[in-house]
């Protein structure tokens, strides 16, 4: 048996050595992998469909992308992802051809071409002082041929022509400490008033001439209330505030340069008076206001007068004012109704006449309306018709018209949090796979066409039919389980708390379900997900029950918020149960027990330093109380440098009447010195993750046996210093020391420090290795680390006769207090990139070779076999150990193109990377989500254990009828020629 | 005279009979030439079988010990291919070593078989078997060597922990940085 394995891994060392990158031809592409692209929660929208030709609308969004989609189909003509720390503050269209956006706090202002989306000019403007930014394109503001852009941003105001981005001028608002609120241009006129508050308590107005930027006039006046921020403005000469108790309204009027405030106490407008917000919608003459969870529209009269038009419900999000035919402008508001929603489109100056009203049928599981945008057509009997853009609750983008949905992007896919997979029901009885495969003759021809195109001797044609038929092969999208286990859902939680379950096969939705559907109590308003946990995965008994998976939430976002947990059906995307637990969520372990449902026993951690069981099931408690000496609970806190490790006391009884909540004593902790150590980066093993063997053979046949415990911390510090970016500190001032830590005892098992490094750390821990990047600031360069970690104290196990009789204490329970004597063997190389993420495979056994998928800074995946980071590496390996797979050392990993699995696609923005095993143990699942999601599924000793796809089944069949076929012949022939010779 | 004749009524011109067995001289036409005994061979029949077998146990005895130092030949070639073979596992190597156990294992299963022609009284044939035997042996001795100079033979502790799962852990632990 032994020795069958061997000859085995040996020929699979060979398979695996003499292919070291594992590439894909072109038609292979599509046929395992997928890729979406989405956008994120769009913050700003921008219509453009003036001209004739393509109709587009130019959004912005929260994951800082800017992107312009068809408004026929939704689909995105270009887009543009701009970094983690280049939030964009505005959009906008400059002289009808420019899409302008403002980013990072004002200092960054981008011109894209609006067809193709190419970057036309890009201007960076100074800034001073983080404050908020403003970015105005004046419509009919014209200086010498020039179209200026204002932009607010760092204390500075700016204006920059619209053609070549260049700075036109620049106006220096830092000494004073002026905040510009508002950039207002009356109509035919060069001067520009710029309205902004000194200290929260002044109001200044600026009169600047746009050509020169210099200060026509300056007026200010004080208020003695002080302000609080919030604007509206509502026509070319004023604006409405709130003061800083915002119980006043304060209408600001700037005509001619004189400052006048006209001050109006909520309680004169409504009875009920309460704190008041200003909502953002640009009205004309006109300004919404919430007080106390009803929304009014004020009316701005002309002396400053204010009035009371209308009030509607909480829930109603409104869109801005949109000029219609007339002079007249209409804005658009949407209410729920049940599962109805209702756009109404209603003039500003009579807000009796409504232009427009619809009402669509919604699913519930979009939540509420956040944000509508709106613009109008010419309808063909010239009255006008509305197009609204509006943005859920979830995070989804529709586009209604004329009373239907015409089309709608899953945006929440884009800010994914947490990822787990789930498996798919198993094939019914009555489904059989003839079904599938249609007949013998569809088979049998399909197979026809395969092997010709394997013969190279299709037509183009029939290479499309192959692609084609290869790309609904097999019924890889089928809602059942298969026998290889490629299919598979992946359960995504997005930010907005929505779950979503993607098939692994073609990436569709199979289902959603937003955790906080308005159908929800009262009692928890807005509930976050924060994690996802796999709670009952069926397999041997309790096959009958459904699998289903816990959410964790919470009600708020302070730490000390209450919890909210909920089980979701994974067939169904139900939900099964939700409950308000009472305390807080601070951590989740999942324990290794399940009961008898296959439920998996978790303890949630509060605030307090009580752990608490769920299921809430006595024979859940009978379980944690059998291991209950055996459980303990660590905590690392970053701020202080400080790890903890604790152990169960008792049942918390004496406060609560909670039998399943325990209390928790201090066994340990590490504290890292403040001065010279700060906590970055703590990982470890992942708890699902199967290691085949726990021996590591070397060349000459000795066994290195693998410390392989779950219960061990990866823990990288950084100085103080060098916690920032890279290269802010000097290599003498830069270490960084990690750690591998046991949380059971707070044994130290192994520290190593690299002087002259940075972080940021990422770290990926499987098996009995860690492989982490970081920065050499001495040789300017990436390095990736990494150490394997052997357990001494068995090695003394090299009796052939004991281990043949069984003789040994391999593989009894071992426990954490027996005091481990450890050794690691650990080297490090340069790496040509900056890392975004690590992740490694995992399949079903582990025996199969693993690979390191490391998510570069281009958004791509990068394969790198895990012999490229083997300690054993040396200069020049000798002739057995070159047999083995071991590679001769270099000083840097290779980057080999072939082996991006992503090939030629990008995961933009991307944030993690999932793997999950197949049934089949050479495979692999990899989900990497980001902005966009990318599924492959991957082989990293290749498909051993099964054929591959382009396995030309009719080739064999036709060998063998032709060699059945030949044997026959022959045999007759045989038979002729023996009678023949006897007869003579 | 007439047998000549007919002889040469069939258009042969002469022939002569060499297979005159008559043992009385007076039934020939020609007498013996003197000192000529016909009955010489086959004068004593016992004496003569005796002989006969004497001479055939010797040459089965002969062929046996050819037949039993036969793997000897063999072993000199396997010794030779697996020279040539080298120590890697590969496809070649695998065969021979494989032909290398299976050929003395198979010789030595049919001992019996092999030796049956030569099965006889007189012959001891339990030298040539042992020799066979042990040639076969090291012929045996020599696969197993090569099997384990190619590494495919579990004399090592590595081959018996190899796929030995790791032990399970007494302790669980969870935790790391709180959400926020």
């Amino acid at each position: 048996m032994a020795m069958a394995i061997r000859v085995c891994l040996l020929l699979l060392v060979f398979l695996s050595s003499a292919i070291v990158s594992f590439s894909l031809y072109e038609d292979q592409v599509g046929l395992m992998d997928w890729h979406q692209r989405y956008i994120g929660k769009v913050k700003h929208a921008v219509f453009h469909t003036q001209k004739t030709g393509r109709k587009r609308v130019i959004v912005s969004t929260e994951e800082n992308v800017v992107a312009s989609l068809d408004l026929r189909h939704g689909e995105i003509f270009w887009r543009h992802v701009l970094g983690t720390k280049d939030a964009i503050d505005g959009v906008d269209i400059a002289l009808g051809k420019y899409v302008i956006t403002l980013s990072s706090q004002g200092s960054m202002l981008r011109a894209w071409n609006l067809p193709d989306g190419q970057m036309v000019w890009e201007t960076s403007l100074h800034s001073a002082q983080s404050s908020k930014s403003l970015l105005s394109v004046p419509i009919n503001l014209k200086a010498d041929k020039d179209y200026p852009i204002l932009v607010f941003g760092g204390g500075y105001l700016h204006a920059v022509s619209a053609i070549d981005g260049e700075v036109l001028w620049k106006k220096d608002f830092t000494a004073e400490g002026f905040e510009v609120q508002r950039v207002l241009q009356p109509p035919e006129s060069s001067v520009i008033y710029v309205l902004g508050f000194l200290h929260s308590s002044e109001a200044v107005v600026y009169q600047i001439d746009s050509k020169t930027g210099e200060v026509v006039a300056q007026k200010s006046m004080v208020f003695p209330g002080g302000f609080s921020g919030e604007i509206s403005s509502v026509s070319s000469d004023k604006v409405v505030v709130l003061d800083s108790t915002r119980s006043i309204l304060v209408t600001i009027g700037f005509l001619d340069g004189d400052i006048s405030f006209h001050k109006t106490p909520i309680s004169d407008l409504v009875e009920d008076s309460g704190n008041a917000e200003i909502l953002s919608p640009l009205l004309s003459d006109m300004l919404a206001v919430k007080v106390s969870k009803r929304t009014m529209f004020v009316r701005v009269g002309g002396e400053g007068k204010l009035e009371v038009v209308d009030s509607l419900s909480d829930e109603t999000a409104m869109s801005d004012s949109l000029p219609v035919a007339d002079d007249q402008v209409a804005f658009a508001s949407v209410h729920h109704e049940g599962s109805k929603i209702h756009l109404m489109v209603k003039l500003v100056d009579d807000l009796d006449t409504v232009l427009l009203r619809e009402s669509i049928q919604m699913d519930q599981h979009r939540g509420r309306v956040h944000k509508v945008f709106i613009n109008n057509y010419i309808k063909t009997d010239r009255s006008n018709g509305f197009r609204a853009l509006i943005v859920m609750e979830d995070h989804s983008l529709l586009l209604l018209q004329q009373g239907a949905i015409v089309w709608s992007r899953e945006e929440g896919l884009a800010s994914v949090t947490d990822v787990t997979t789930a498996e798919l029901p198993v094939e019914k009885d009555g489904v059989s796979v003839a079904k599938v495969e249609h007949t013998l003759v569809d088979w049998l021809k399909g197979h026809v066409l395969k092997l010709k195109g394997s013969l190279l001797l299709a037509s183009p044609e029939d290479v499309a039919a192959i692609q084609e038929m290869r790309m609904q092969s097999s019924g890889r999208s089928k809602l059942t389980r298969d026998h290889n286990g490629f299919r598979k859902l992946f359960i995504a939680l997005t930010r907005a708390g929505k779950l979503f379950a993607l098939h692994t096969g073609d990436g569709r939705i199979v289902w959603s379900m937003l955790l906080n559907s308005p159908s929800k109590s009262e009692a928890c308003e807005r509930p976050s997900g924060i994690s996802l946990y796999q709670w009952q995965v069926p397999h041997h008994h309790a096959m009958d029950e459904n699998p289903s998976v816990l959410v964790v939430g919470r009600c708020g976002s302070d730490s000390s918020a209450p919890g909210v947990l909920s089980l979701v059906d994974v067939y169904t995307g139900k939900e099964i149960s939700s409950s308000d637990i009472g305390h807080s969520v601070v951590q989740v372990m999942p324990l290794p027990f399940t009961d008898s449902t296959e439920q998996r026993l978790h303890l949630i951690a509060d605030t307090e330093g009580h752990v608490h069981l769920y299921p809430k099931t006595s024979e859940a408690l009978s379980i944690f109380q059998r291991e209950f000496q055996n459980v303990y609970w660590y905590t690392v806190e970053g701020d202080d440098g400080i790890i903890r490790g604790h152990a169960m006391k008792s049942s918390c009884a004496g406060e609560t009447a909670d039998e399943y909540c325990f209390t928790t004593r201090e066994l340990w902790t590490v504290v890292f010195p403040s001065e010279s150590e700060k906590i970055i980066s703590t990982l470890t093993r992942k708890p699902n993750e199967v290691v085949h063997t726990q021996a590591k053979v070397s060349t000459d046949q000795d066994v290195l046996y693998k410390y392989v415990s779950r219960n061990l911390l990866f823990v990288a510090t950084v100085s103080p210093k060098g916690a920032g970016e890279i290269g802010s500190v000097t290599p003498e001032e830069s270490a960084l020391v990690v750690y591998l830590i046991d949380t059971i005892t707070g044994r130290i098992l192994h520290r190593l420090s690299h002087q002259g490094c940075q972080g940021p750390v990422h770290a990926v821990f499987s098996e009995n290795w860690v492989v982490y990047h970081y920065f050499n600031l001495r040789a300017h360069k990436y390095e990736v680390t990494v150490v394997e970690i052997y357990d001494q104290s068995r090695a003394e196990n090299k009796n052939v006769w004991k281990l043949v009789l069984g003789k040994h204490n391999l593989t009894a329970p071992i426990s954490s207090y027996s005091r481990p004597e450890m050794f690691t063997k650990s080297q490090s190389y340069f790496f040509a990139q900056s890392v975004k993420t690590i992740a490694v495979t995992s399949t079903a056994k582990g025996i199969t070779s693993k690979q390191l998928l490391i998510g570069t800074i281009g958004d791509q995946i990068l394969a790198l076999d895990k012999r490229f980071v083997d300690p054993r590496r040396t200069l020049n390996p000798s002739q057995a150990e070159k047999e083995e797979g071991i590679i001769p050392l270099t000083d840097s990993l290779p980057i080999i193109p072939q082996s991006y699995i992503t090939h030629s696609l990008k995961v933009e923005g991307l944030r993690g990377i999932v793997t999950a095993p197949a049934k089949l143990e050479s495979t692999t699942h990899v989900f990497a989500y980001g902005v966009d999601l990318f599924y492959t599924r991957l082989a990293p000793s290749k498909t051993y254990d099964s054929l591959t796809d382009d396995f030309s089944y009719a080739l064999l069949l036709i060998t063998i009828v032709a060699l059945v076929a030949a044997i026959y012949i022959t045999w007759v022939i045989s038979e002729k020629r023996e009678l023949s010779e006897k007869w003579r | 005279m007439d047998k000549g004749k007919a002889v040469m009524g069939t258009g042969r011109r002469w022939a002569v009979d060499f297979s005159d067995q008559s043992t009385v001289p007076s039934s020939r036409d020609i007498l013996d030439p003197p000192g000529f005994s016909r009955a010489s061979p086959e004068q004593d029949d016992s004496a003569t079988s005796r002989q006969k077998k004497d001479a055939e146990a010797n040459w089965k005895l002969q062929k046996a010990w050819e037949v039993a130092q036969s793997p000897f030949k063999n072993l000199m070639m396997m010794g030779f291919m697996m020279w040539m073979a080298g120590n890697t596992v590969h496809l070649f190597s695998i065969g021979i070593t494989f032909s290398a156990l299976w050929q003395p294992l198979s010789a030595l299963q049919s001992v019996g078989k092999i030796f049956e022609p030569f099965k006889d009284n007189k012959v001891e044939l339990l030298m040539p078997k042992l020799v066979f035997l042990a040639l076969n042996l090291g012929g045996l001795a020599l696969g197993i060597w090569k099997l384990n100079t190619l590494g495919l033979l579990p004399t090592h502790a590595s081959d018996w922990v190899s796929s030995l799962p790791p032990p399970q852990e007494v302790e669980h632990s969870g935790g790391g940085f709180a959400f926020h």
